[in-house]
C-alpha cells in the first residue's frame, strides 16, 4: 500500500530525520537508539527525543527484530527542557 | 547554591502527595513545578474519578486537584512555579530555571537531602503519512486546549486510540462543542472503561476497532485523514480506506514515563511495557537504587491519578521515617495503610495486570540492592 513506502516520513521532526535514513544508519551498522543518534542527530533537537525515541525504537525493533533492552533509551543530557544561554550563563536573559 | 531538606520535582498529584506527607510531619519542603499553577493533570480532569470511597471516587480531579494545593499551602509547602528542572547532578544536586516574577529566569542550584522525582509522562506519538502536518496532536494536549485553555483544537477531531484517555477526551472534545467524527483503535476490543465508551456511541460517534490511521492530509494543516482496516498481522488491508473530513487528529496511544532526571543521577531501570517503558526500579518506599531518591506517579509506571496520590504519600511517609520526624513503628503503620489502599487501587481487568508489573519491578529492586551489597562486601572483604 503506498501510503507505506515511507522511507520520506519525518521521524525527528526537531533534526528532520527520515525513516530512510534511519534505516540507512541500520544497514551501517547502528544497532540502538544511541547508534542511531550519533550517525542521524534524531533525538538531539530541541525536545531531545521525547516525541521521536519511541518511533526510532520501533523502526529498530522491525528492521533488526531485537528486544527493547537491546535497542535502549538515549543516554540524557542536561539541560533536559530548553533554556537559554543568559539563563545558564546565570546574566540578564535579554 | 541553596540547601533544601526536601526537594519534590514535578507539583501533580503523586508530587503534592509526597510533599504534603513529608511537611506536615515537619520536613521543609521545596515543590518544583513547570507550571503556572501546580496540580499536574488534576485540573484538566473535570470527569468523575472511579473507584470505592476510600479512593475519593465520584470526585472530580479539579477538586482533588484544590483540595491538594490548600494542604500543601497549610503546612508550609515552598512552590516555585514556572521553573524546570534542567539536570539532576551526584550528590543530589538539581539545577532549576527558576521562573521569577517577571519575565526573567533564573538558574538555581538546588542541594537537597532527598529528592523526589515526580515527573510523570510525555504523550506517545504515532507515525503515518502527514503525522507532522498542524492538527495532529497528542490527546492529552487536545484536553488541555479545551479544559485549562479554553480553546477548541478543531471543529471535527479523529480520535486515534479507545483507551481511557482516547475515550474520556473525545467525550470532552463532544461537551466542548467539537464534532468528534470518529475513534480508531488497532486492538480487536476497545482499550478503555465500557461506561465511558457507551457514552461515546450513544452519542452516534463510530468506534473502529482493528483499525488505524495511515494518513493525515492537508495543505497547510489537516484536511483529511485516511483510516483503514488492519488484518491479523496488524498490516492493512487494502481496499478497505475511508476517508474522513477532519481538521484535527487527536492521538492517545499511551505515555511514556519522563525518566531523563532519575537515569541521568543513575537510578536504574528496567523495561516493562505494561508500565508504560523504561522506569526506574523502586522499592516499597518508592526509594530508587540511588539512596535519598524517590520516583512517584507516572514516572515509577504508568498508572491513574488516584494511583499516583498513594505513590506519593508512601514518598512522603518514608521521607519523613528516614529524616526522623515520625518513628519507624508510626511510619509503618501509615506505609501498610497506604499499601492497602493501593491494592484496593490495582484490582481489576487493567490494575491486576499492573500490580503484577509492579510486583516484578520490586522484585527486581530488590534483586539490584542485594547485588549492590554483595559488591560492597566483596569490595570491604578485599580491602
Amino acid at each position: 500500500m503506498s501510503a507505506f513506502h515511507d522511507d520520506d516520513m519525518l521521524v525527528c521532526r526537531c533534526e528532520e530525520v527520515t525513516v530512510g535514513e534511519i534505516k540507512e544508519a541500520i544497514r551501517q551498522g547502528a544497532r540502538d537508539v544511541t547508534g542511531i543518534k550519533r550517525r542521524t542527530r534524531a533525538g538531539m533537537g530541541l525536545c531531545q527525543g521525547r516525541t521521536c525515541e519511541r518511533l526510532v525504537q520501533q523502526i529498530l525493533r522491525q528492521e533488526l527484530g531485537t528486544v527493547p533492552e537491546e535497542i535502549g533509551a538515549s543516554t540524557p543530557r542536561p539541560p533536559v527542557r530548553p533554556i537559554t544561554f543568559g539563563t545558564l550563563a546565570g546574566g540578564d536573559s535579554e | 547554591m541553596i540547601k533544601k531538606e526536601v526537594v519534590v520535582i514535578g507539583g501533580g498529584p503523586s508530587g503534592l502527595a509526597a510533599a504534603i506527607e513529608a511537611a506536615q510531619r515537619g520536613a521543609e519542603v521545596l515543590v518544583v513545578d513547570s507550571n503556572l499553577k501546580a496540580g499536574g493533570q488534576l485540573f484538566k480532569q473535570i470527569h468523575k474519578f472511579f473507584g470505592s470511597s476510600a479512593h475519593r471516587s465520584g470526585t472530580r480531579g479539579i477538586d482533588i486537584g484544590t483540595e491538594l494545593l490548600e494542604e500543601a499551602e497549610k503546612y508550609g509547602v515552598e512552590i516555585w512555579l514556572n521553573s524546570v528542572a534542567i539536570g539532576l547532578f551526584q550528590e543530589k544536586k538539581i539545577a532549576v530555571e527558576r521562573g521569577l516574577d517577571v519575565e526573567d529566569k533564573k538558574l538555581e542550584i538546588i542541594e537537597a537531602e532527598k529528592i523526589v522525582i515526580a515527573s510523570g509522562a510525555s504523550e506517545n506519538a504515532v507515525r503515518f503519512k502527514g503525522w507532522t502536518l498542524p492538527g495532529v496532536m497528542g490527546a492529552g494536549a487536545a484536553q488541555t486546549m479545551i479544559n485549562v485553555n479554553r480553546v477548541l483544537p478543531g471543529e471535527r477531531i479523529l480520535m486515534i486510540g479507545s483507551g481511557n484517555v482516547g475515550l474520556i477526551v473525545s467525550y470532552q472534545l463532544m461537551q466542548a462543542g467539537a464534532d468528534v467524527v470518529a475513534l480508531v483503535e488497532a486492538a480487536p476490543k476497545i482499550g478503555g472503561y465500557g461506561v465511558h465508551a457507551s457514552k461515546i456511541t450513544r452519542a452516534g460517534v463510530p468506534i473502529y476497532t482493528k483499525h488505524t490511521v495511515i494518513e493525515a492530509r492537508g495543505d497547510k494543516r489537516v484536511e483529511e485523514a485516511v483510516i483503514c482496516e488492519l488484518d491479523e498481522k496488524w498490516q492493512p488491508v487494502a481496499g478497505t480506506e475511508k476517508t474522513l473530513k477532519v481538521d484535527t487528529i487527536a492521538i492517545a496511544a499511551g505515555l511514556k514515563p519522563l525518566v531523563e532526571l532519575a537515569v541521568m543521577h543513575g537510578c536504574e531501570c528496567i523495561f516493562d511495557p505494561l508500565l508504560g517503558g523504561w522506569v526506574p526500579l523502586h522499592d516499597k518506599n518508592m526509594e530508587s537504587t540511588y539512596p535519598g531518591i524517590y520516583v512517584v506517579g507516572d514516572i515509577a509506571g504508568i498508572e491513574e491519578a488516584n494511583t499516583a496520590l498513594e505513590e506519593g504519600k508512601l514518598a512522603g511517609i518514608a521521607i519523613a521515617e528516614a529524616l526522623d520526624y515520625i518513628s519507624s513503628e508510626e511510619a509503618k503503620k501509615l506505609k501498610d495503610e497506604t499499601w492497602e489502599r493501593l491494592k484496593g487501587l490495582r484490582m481489576g481487568p487493567f490494575g491486576e495486570k499492573r500490580m503484577l508489573a509492579k510486583e516484578q519491578l520490586l522484585a527486581a529492586a530488590e534483586a539490584a540492592k542485594g547485588s549492590a551489597e554483595e559488591h560492597q562486601i566483596a569490595a570491604s572483604a578485599g580491602a
